[in-house]
């Protein structure tokens, strides 16, 4: 059994008062409708399912279609699922938010919700972070968050997660905890992938009016999931779709530079839930490394742990050259420079299609843009003019 | 009998209440907080709880996180830290409450932590990130191996939600004095006794009172309200300044012993400070 709620006592009461809140919410019509007016009106969906003739072409197997989070608000999926839970938190009655982020991105979809809103918002980011991600802590404070630099640990996501968890523990009763990713302590990641799974109904409906069929493959990366979540989830009772959850392999799976916690870690309890881990054999947490920070995480969604033990979805790691690789190739032939972490599940893409037949399809979840990556990429010098 | 009941019962006898002290094992040694137990004991402290560190504490504020990262550092492992305890055992009768998070008990074998923790010498465990909701894994093991499986009541925690917890709970009741991480915040005496006045008469456990008692005028305004109080963060800071410089025992068992004349009210001395290095 993985998730559960793993928690300290002062904070169990909220998390039960939030799961009733959910329940009550998502049986509400009137909230439903709302959410959905949000996403529709404000961050602009339906995003975009592409097809990426280009890239097919060059890779002479499978037909890759791009589902477009890069092209919402904000400019990631992430804006799904803080809309939701400030919705959420705003009809809980609470006026305070507070987010954990690594790239920024959820620090920044939470920053816009709680300005949309009118409530306050403290960010926790790891000081390492806060240095590789300049432009979305600028793009935080623009927006009127406050952004508390961590320094403990590794100074990176996993740090700023545990410094926002004992922030919460003293401010639980008036603010709520916006978890940007389908792990934490129950019901977050039910909640989460239920706010993200808009990406993969719209992508459903989308591939059906285009195709006339379901895809054979559906790829996304994963970090703590929950992109690849909401993409997966409203596929999983159609068993012909395949689904590949991309870890990063960081510097290689045999060095302690990955994130591969599916794939290379243990099952373990953090942050309030029990799944995969990357640990040490005596149950200490190590650090987790990406290129993209967003990837960076030592945990994962516990629905990913329960999707590969039943083999409904299978994972894989892509390392960071590979996933460069990824990302100049679909700035050079598509004209779309992705978010580092997407570039995991578009080379994972590019690893797969060639020996897949032309009449099958992969949708590949491009779950964000890559204007914050350009530094990074610059500095590796392997994009010159 | 138990020897953390026992104990209790002693004080009741005695009209004492109970000093419980924390101290992270492996800071700054292994070595030097097995001294440091049968010192405190000696200075007046009841009860121990030994803090097994974790890489992520997210209930601990700062002074415990630190702490952790030392002893990380130094190479602790619960291994390491139950055979201490084994060793310390032939000498030493304190009560010893082993204070930490689910994962490194996880990743040492549920079945194999339970034996090991008993046949070490170990009397309780309190584990902050396992409320009941997802204790039945542990305490499968733990219960019949004759450990006492201490709960834990927040600042937050309905009565009815009280009444489920004390149900299952054993040894003492640890009752959170903040809505907060340990050592950070300073306990309003009147929300204390307000608090314990609820929830009371719904156990026959002994309750003591934990996280922000940091000084000796703290600890004689809390004890009456409770049958024990825990400090944690004030000894565990001390014990990292002087063990900086050397020994750390005489100055933690000074402190130790003025917080025991403090509870037992042979001082009420509001301006009494521990003594630490300015």
């Amino acid at each position: 059994m993985y998730g559960g709620r793993y928690a300290a006592e002062t904070l169990m009461p909220a998390l039960l008062e939030l799961e009733s809140a959910y329940r009550a919410a998502r049986r509400d019509s009137a909230f439903r409708r709302e959410f959905s007016g949000y996403l529709h009106q404000y961050a602009g969906r339906a995003t975009p399912l592409y097809e990426a003739r280009r890239l097919t072409e060059a890779l002479g197997g499978a037909k890759i279609y791009l589902k477009r989070e890069d092209m919402g608000h904000t400019g990631s999926h992430k804006i799904n699922n803080t809309l939701g839970q400030c919705l959420l938190a705003r009809r809980m009655g609470k006026t305070k938010v507070i987010a954990e982020t690594g790239a920024g991105q959820h620090g920044v979809a939470t920053a816009t919700a709680a300005a949309l809103f009118g409530m306050e918002c403290r960010i926790f980011m790891g000081e390492e972070d806060i240095r590789r991600q300049a432009h979305n802590v600028y793009r935080m404070r623009i927006l009127g968050a406050e952004v508390v630099p961590v320094a403990a640990g590794t100074a990176t996501l996993k740090d700023a997660m545990n410094e926002a968890m004992r922030y919460w523990v003293s401010a639980v009763r008036d603010t709520f905890y916006v978890i940007g990713t389908t792990a934490g302590p129950h019901p977050y990641p039910v909640m989460v992938r239920d706010f993200q799974s808009v990406i993969g109904r719209e992508a459903k409906r989308q591939i059906l009016k285009r195709e006339g069929r379901l895809p054979d493959l559906l790829i996304a990366c994963v970090g703590g999931g929950s992109n690849a979540l909401g993409l997966f989830y409203p596929f999983l009772a159609h068993t012909p779709v395949a689904m590949t959850g991309v870890e990063a392999a960081g510097k290689g799976l045999d060095t302690p530079f990955h994130s591969a916690s599916i794939t290379a870690g243990r099952v373990g309890v953090l942050h309030g839930n029990k799944t995969y881990l990357l640990q040490d054999e005596h149950g200490q947490v190590r650090d987790a490394y990406a290129i993209a920070a967003g990837l960076d995480y030592p945990g994962v969604g516990p629905e990913h742990a329960w999707l590969r033990d039943t083999g409904r979805a299978d994972y894989v790691a892509v390392a960071d050259d590979e996933a460069v690789e990824g990302f100049v190739a679909l700035s050079r032939r598509e004209g779309i420079i992705p978010a580092l972490e997407s570039a995991h599940a578009v080379a994972h893409a590019i690893r797969t299609a060639p020996a897949m037949a032309k009449d099958r399809i992969i949708i590949v979840n491009l779950s964000g843009r890559g204007d914050k990556d350009a530094e990074t990429i610059a500095q590796r010098g392997e994009v010159t003019g | 009998m138990g020897r953390i009941e026992a104990r209790f019962r002693t004080l009741k006898q005695e009209g004492r209440k109970a000093l419980v002290v924390y101290l992270t094992a492996g800071d700054p040694t292994l070595q030097a907080t097995a001294s440091l137990i049968p010192a405190l004991e000696a200075a007046g402290a009841d009860i121990v709880e030994i803090g097994v560190p974790f890489s992520d504490p997210t209930a601990d504020g700062p002074v415990i996180q630190a702490a952790s990262q030392r002893a990380l550092r130094g190479g602790t492992t619960l291994e390491k830290i139950l055979a201490m305890i084994a060793s310390l055992r032939r000498t030493c009768g304190i009560p010893i409450v082993l204070f930490g998070y689910y994962n490194p008990l996880l990743g040492y074998g549920t079945q194999r932590f339970a034996a090991d923790a008993a046949a070490s010498g170990v009397d309780g465990i309190l584990v902050v990130d396992l409320p009941p909701e997802e204790s039945d894994e542990l305490r499968r093991w733990t219960d019949p191996a004759g450990l006492a499986f201490i709960s834990l009541i927040a600042p937050t925690t309905a009565p009815k939600r009280a009444r489920r917890i004390l149900r299952g709970a054993a040894g003492f009741v640890y009752f959170i004095s903040v809505t907060g991480v340990t050592g950070t915040a300073a306990p309003r005496i009147e929300e204390i006794g307000h608090a314990i006045g609820k929830f009371r008469p719904m156990t026959t456990l002994p309750v003591a009172v934990g996280f922000g008692i940091s000084t000796p005028a703290q600890a004689a305004a809390i004890a009456p309200l409770a049958d024990g109080i825990v400090v944690g963060s004030a000894l565990v800071r001390l014990i990292a300044e002087t063990g900086q410089r050397g020994d750390p025992v005489p100055a933690a068992a000074a402190f130790t012993a003025m917080l025991r004349r403090a509870i037992d009210g042979e001082v009420a001395d509001g301006r009494m400070r521990p003594p630490l290095p300015e």
